[in-house]
Parts: structure tokens; C-alpha cells; sequence
């Protein structure tokens, strides 16, 4: 009877630290939805004003395309380079190692607000503000530890005789590499890539810094949509955005399933007429 | 043992050459300037408790460590500065070392692909490396879905499918079970018999060695003690370490002295077998060379030497009964007898003579 109702109220728990943590988020989709010339809650009349307002301002669309863009690459570059780093320091025979760990890792300790001041007086001498290629080396250098956290981690659990193995059988170092580890980390990778995406994503802060009339993202966008004058076309973007993102988790999961798929058909090709 | 079935196999097997091997790890000499001369198509097992050096030799053999000094040829090919991919010898690693993410098919396969072998070709070839290790009909599952015995027969298979003349083995059976590590024993033992290939295997089991090798190299701390067949191993061991390693064994310390060996824990003198160590400070009697017998009861035969003492215990170990004894100087005995032929009449606490035909003494350092 005490089990059923200890799990009863964890359970209850459970749920409710999910509404807690997912109310703010969704809170706004209902909002986006509102007919009224601020942003309230409940709405009071149902309209798709707001997206239609969306849709009529084409710097809506331009700064959601540059922040796709910006997160893509970022996520691109982020994931190579942290899965070097991370065979490097797992794998590689490295002096120094907890110091070349304590550096990438940094750019989680620093504040956006430095980063983004700094980066702003370099890029100034440089020409790099308001460039696509400005925002992605900054945001790659923010994306790497978290790549390189996922990664290593996955690593760690891949036996180095599993790799010995492929090259006793006749593959060098890199088809070893890319026939077995990589596989067996790509879990790891993708969650990598997909923490790089996101952090590039909703980044505000450095980007605030960077942005400027030639190019602006979209949190960029929608910081000075609030703060200038509360535009309800932020609500909206929001839940696009969101809808962004949860794209991005299917996309993970239907390379996980493809991947999966892919490899039982090489095995039946395989062994389809075998001996 | 020259096994004369196997000449028809020469060109199988590659014959290996290690010299002067050599490898160090900060102060640590792993293996102290080793050579070792394997003959082609031969069962090599490298015996010896852990830290002997011998998995390590094992790795410089397959190329993944590298020495710090001495060279290592197969065939007359020298593979000191060759990448592991390119020396083209079979491994089988400890705990199997398949990849979880393939099929038993695509695992098996898996050399033949590096080699572009054409497709039909490689689903041939696995199929029949497959039924070598009586796999064949579980190509498309999982590693994951086999038991130890399984994973162990296809890494096997995986490691001969590509024809390699040379087969390395790290304990492949270590983590095996008693009943099915006796079977994969002569599993392997008929597979190196059908493929006539070069096989080393690793192994810190005495058993294993003995009961699979053609010869046992046994290390210890890096060296070589003693290389030769199983029965030269356990017959004719070339000193202490040797002896107790391989076997159980009975030893007198004592010396050489004027066409005797003097005991001086027991305060006896022994004649001399036909071969001796004349500088040996030690003679050894095996558990089944070593009679006991009722002190008043029979004598032993005079060509036999004997030692006087009292039973300590009595096992009865199923096919065998063994007799502890401790002579009167201290040294603690062990004889062996198949049970039909067990002296009758002895029990703890009696008195007895244990003695031994002198041709069966060993003496050594």
C-alpha cells in the first residue's frame, strides 16, 4: 500500500516538474495566437494576425534564414573540431593534457558578455561584424565543448581493441576510424551536433554584439522587437522557432532509425544467399 | 613432437623470427632482449603468469606496440616498421573484440571488404569460415545476441577468413567456461591441424599449453626460461621456475656431491640419473613418479632411491588418490596413483617409505 502511494506521489512529481519546466514555453504559442495589439494572456479572440504580420516583413524571414545558416555551419564546424579534439585527448598519448582540456572547455566558464565584447573588438579591426563568417567562428568556439563533452564521453566507451581489431584486418587508421569508431560514436556526435545547433540558435548575447543592419539573426531580431515596443510578432516567431527546434530533435531521431535500417539491409544482403 | 601430416601444408603456414626483441616502460624491462625462432605451421603457445612479457611479445608480433629494439620477420619478411594493417597475420583478441555495430556476416567479412574482394566472392568465403567454426546459419545476428562460445567461434572465423599464414591469439579463451574451454581446446587444435597455418597463442593456463602445443615458450619477467615440447616442459624443466610452474612438483634442495646427490634437509644421499646438472642445488620428483609405501610392508625395488616419513593426508580426486607425506627432515610430498593401482593400507599418520626409480630424478639449478 506505501509503495503504491510513494509512486503514486513520485509520479505526481514527475509531472509536475514537467509542467513547470514546460509552461513558460508553451505559454507562448496561445499568445502568438491572440488578436489583441499586446501580448496577454489568455487570448481573447483567435486570429493568425500576428503571422500574417510575419509573413508582410521580410527582415522576419531574412534574419530566421541567417540564423539557420549561422547554426548549421556552426554546428558543421563545432562537430569536427570537437571530435578531433576529443580523439585527441581520449586516444592520443598528449602532455598537458588537463590543460589543453581546461582550454576548450573555457568557452562554458566565460561569460557571453565578455566573449561577445572581445569578439566585437576584433572583428571591428578585422571586418568580420555583421558577416556570417564572424558569427560562426564565434559561435563554433562557444558550440566545441559541448561537442567535445558528448563525444569524448562516447569514446570513452568505444574498446580500443575494437579499432585494433579493423586494422589487423586490413584497414588503416582512418577507414578504422570511419568503419568503427565512428559508427559506434555517432550517437554521441549527432547529440554533439545537435547541442552546437541549438546553442548557435537562440544565442542572444554575442550576438547582440555582432549584429547590425547588414546582417541580424533571430534572437538578435526578436530582442529589439521587445525591447523597443512589445510586438506580439515575437510570440509568433517564438513558436516557429520552437517548432524549429523540435524539428531538429525528429531529424536526430530519423538518422538514429535510418541508420538502424540501413544496416539490416546490408546484413541480409549479406547473408541472403550464403552458404 | 615433428608432426609428418603436416608437410603437405608447408606452404601455409609462414615460419616467424624474433630477435633480440626488446621493449621498456619507463624502468620497467617488459621484455629483455627475447628470441624466438617459430617454426612454420607450428603450435607456439607463449606460457607465463601476468607480467611476463608474453601478451606484450604478442603485440609486437601484430604490430601494435612498438619495440624498442630487435627485429620481428615472418617469412623471412622483416615487419619491424610495418604498420599492424599491412603484416596481414590473423588476431584473435581477448574477449573477442567484434563489432557490435555489424552482423556475424559483415564482422566476418569484414577483411575481405578491405581487400575489395568481388561480392559474391566474399558471401562465399564467409559462409565457409562460418561453417569451418560450425557458425554457418547465424550470419545475421547480432554479436550481441550470441553466447561467449559463439563470439569466440566468430572471431575465429573472422581472424582465417582472409587466409592469413599466421594466427595470434591472445587468451581467447579466458573468459570461457571450464566444460566449453575444453571444447574449443580441440576445436582449435583440429583447426590448425586442417588449416596448417602458424599458430601463436597466448595463455597464462598450464593446462591450455600443455594439453594444445606443439611447443610452449614460458616467460618470466621478460625472458624466456625454457622453450620445447609439453613433454620436454613437464619431463625435463630446466629449473625451479620451470618445474613449479608447469606441474606439481617434488623438490630436495641439496647438492652435488662426489657421484651423489646429497639432501641436506633430510640427511640423505641419492644416486645420480644418466643426466644431471652438476652445479644443481635441486632434485625433482613428479607426484606420479614418486611410490609410497608402508614402512615393514615390501621394500621398494633397489633400483629405487627412498625417504622415510609420515602420511599427512590422503585425497581421493575421482580417477586419482594422492598421499601427502612429510618426510622426517620437514619437506612436505606429494605421490600420485591412478586409483586401481593405489597401495592399500595407508591412512594418516602412518609411517611410510616414499621413494622413486633414480632414472626419474631430475636435477637442476
Amino acid at each position: 500500500m506505501t509503495r503504491i502511494l510513494t509512486r503514486a506521489s513520485l509520479v505526481l512529481l514527475a509531472v509536475l516538474i514537467g509542467i513547470y519546466l514546460l509552461l513558460p514555453i508553451l505559454v507562448v504559442v496561445p499568445m502568438s495566437l491572440n488578436n489583441s495589439s499586446f501580448l496577454s494572456f489568455p487570448p481573447k479572440d483567435v486570429s493568425l494576425r500576428w503571422y500574417h504580420n510575419l509573413i508582410d516583413d521580410p527582415t522576419w524571414l531574412q534574419s530566421a534564414l541567417s540564423s539557420l545558416e549561422v547554426a548549421a555551419l556552426s554546428a558543421l564546424l563545432a562537430v569536427v573540431l570537437g571530435t578531433l579534439a576529443a580523439l585527441a585527448l581520449v586516444r592520443g598519448k598528449l602532455p598537458f593534457r588537463g590543460g589543453i582540456t581546461a582550454v576548450l572547455l573555457a568557452p562554458l566558464i566565460v561569460p557571453y558578455v565578455i566573449v561577445g565584447l572581445s569578439a566585437y573588438i576584433m572583428f571591428l579591426r578585422l571586418g568580420l561584424t555583421q558577416t556570417t563568417l564572424g558569427f560562426v567562428l564565434v559561435h563554433t568556439s562557444l558550440a566545441v565543448p559541448y561537442v567535445l563533452i558528448n563525444v569524448s564521453s562516447g569514446l570513452v566507451a568505444v574498446d580500443r581493441r575494437l579499432e585494433m581489431a579493423a586494422m589487423n584486418l586490413g584497414a588503416s587508421p582512418v577507414q578504422a576510424f570511419f568503419r568503427i569508431t565512428l559508427p559506434m560514436i555517432l550517437p554521441s556526435v549527432l547529440a554533439g551536433a545537435l547541442f552546437a545547433f541549438i546553442i548557435s540558435w537562440d544565442e542572444v548575447v554575442v550576438a547582440i554584439f555582432l549584429a547590425g543592419p547588414d546582417l541580424t539573426t533571430l534572437p538578435v531580431k526578436m530582442w529589439s522587437g521587445i525591447r523597443v515596443q512589445i510586438d506580439p510578432t515575437v510570440a509568433a516567431v517564438s513558436s516557429l522557432a520552437l517548432v524549429v527546434i523540435l524539428l531538429t530533435f525528429g531529424l536526430v531521431g530519423l538518422t538514429r532509425l535510418l541508420q538502424r535500417i540501413i544496416s539490416r539491409r546490408a546484413t541480409a544482403a549479406l547473408t541472403k544467399t550464403g552458404a | 613432437m615433428p608432426d609428418t601430416s603436416r608437410n603437405d601444408h608447408s606452404l601455409a603456414g609462414a615460419p616467424i623470427r624474433i630477435e633480440e626483441v626488446r621493449k621498456v616502460y619507463g624502468d620497467n624491462v617488459v621484455l629483455d632482449d627475447v628470441s624466438l625462432d617459430i617454426e612454420a605451421g607450428e603450435f607456439l603457445t607463449l606460457l607465463g603468469a601476468s607480467g611476463s612479457g608474453k601478451s606484450t611479445l604478442l603485440n609486437i608480433i601484430a604490430g601494435f606496440i612498438r619495440s624498442d629494439g630487435g627485429r620481428v620477420q615472418v617469412d623471412d619478411r622483416d615487419l619491424t616498421s610495418v604498420p599492424p594493417h599491412k603484416r596481414g597475420l590473423g588476431m584473435v583478441f581477448q574477449h573477442y573484440a567484434l563489432f557490435p555495430h555489424m552482423s556475424v556476416a559483415e564482422n566476418v567479412g569484414f577483411a575481405l571488404k578491405r581487400q575489395k574482394v568481388r561480392k559474391e566472392d566474399v558471401r562465399r568465403r564467409v559462409g565457409e569460415a562460418l561453417e569451418m567454426v560450425e557458425m554457418g546459419d547465424l550470419g545475421a545476428r547480432r554479436p550481441a545476441d550470441l553466447s561467449g562460445g559463439q563470439q569466440q567461434r566468430v572471431a575465429l572465423a573472422r581472424a582465417i577468413v582472409f587466409r592469413p599464414r599466421v594466427l595470434l591469439m591472445d587468451e581467447p579463451l579466458g573468459a570461457l567456461d571450464k566444460m566449453l574451454r575444453e571444447q574449443l581446446q580441440l576445436e582449435l587444435r583440429r583447426l590448425h591441424r586442417e588449416m596448417g597455418i602458424t599458430f601463436v597463442f597466448v595463455t597464462h593456463d598450464q593446462d591450455e599449453a600443455i594439453t594444445m602445443s606443439d611447443r610452449i615458450a614460458l616467460l618470466r619477467e621478460g625472458q624466456i626460461v625454457q622453450v620445447g615440447s609439453p613433454s620436454q616442459l613437464y619431463d625435463e624443466p630446466s629449473c625451479r621456475y620451470a618445474a613449479e610452474f608447469i606441474g606439481v612438483s617434488n623438490l630436495f634442495s641439496g647438492s652435488v656431491q662426489g657421484g651423489a646427490f646429497v639432501d641436506t634437509v633430510n640427511a640423505r644421499q641419492y644416486r645420480l640419473p644418466d643426466r644431471f646438472d652438476a652445479a644443481g642445488g635441486l632434485l625433482m620428483v613428479r607426484p606420479e613418479r614418486l611410490g609410497v609405501t608402508a614402512l615393514g610392508a615390501a621394500a621398494p625395488p633397489t633400483s629405487c632411491d627412498v625417504v622415510e616419513g609420515t602420511v599427512i593426508d590422503c585425497v581421493y580426486l575421482g580417477s586419482d588418490r594422492s598421499v601427502h607425506v612429510r618426510t622426517d627432515g620437514g619437506d612436505e610430498l606429494v605421490s600420485r596413483t591412478p586409483v586401481p593401482r593405489a597401495p592399500d593400507g595407508i591412512a594418516t599418520g602412518a609411517r611410510v617409505n616414499a621413494f622413486w626409480e633414480v632414472r626419474d630424478a631430475r636435477i637442476f639449478a
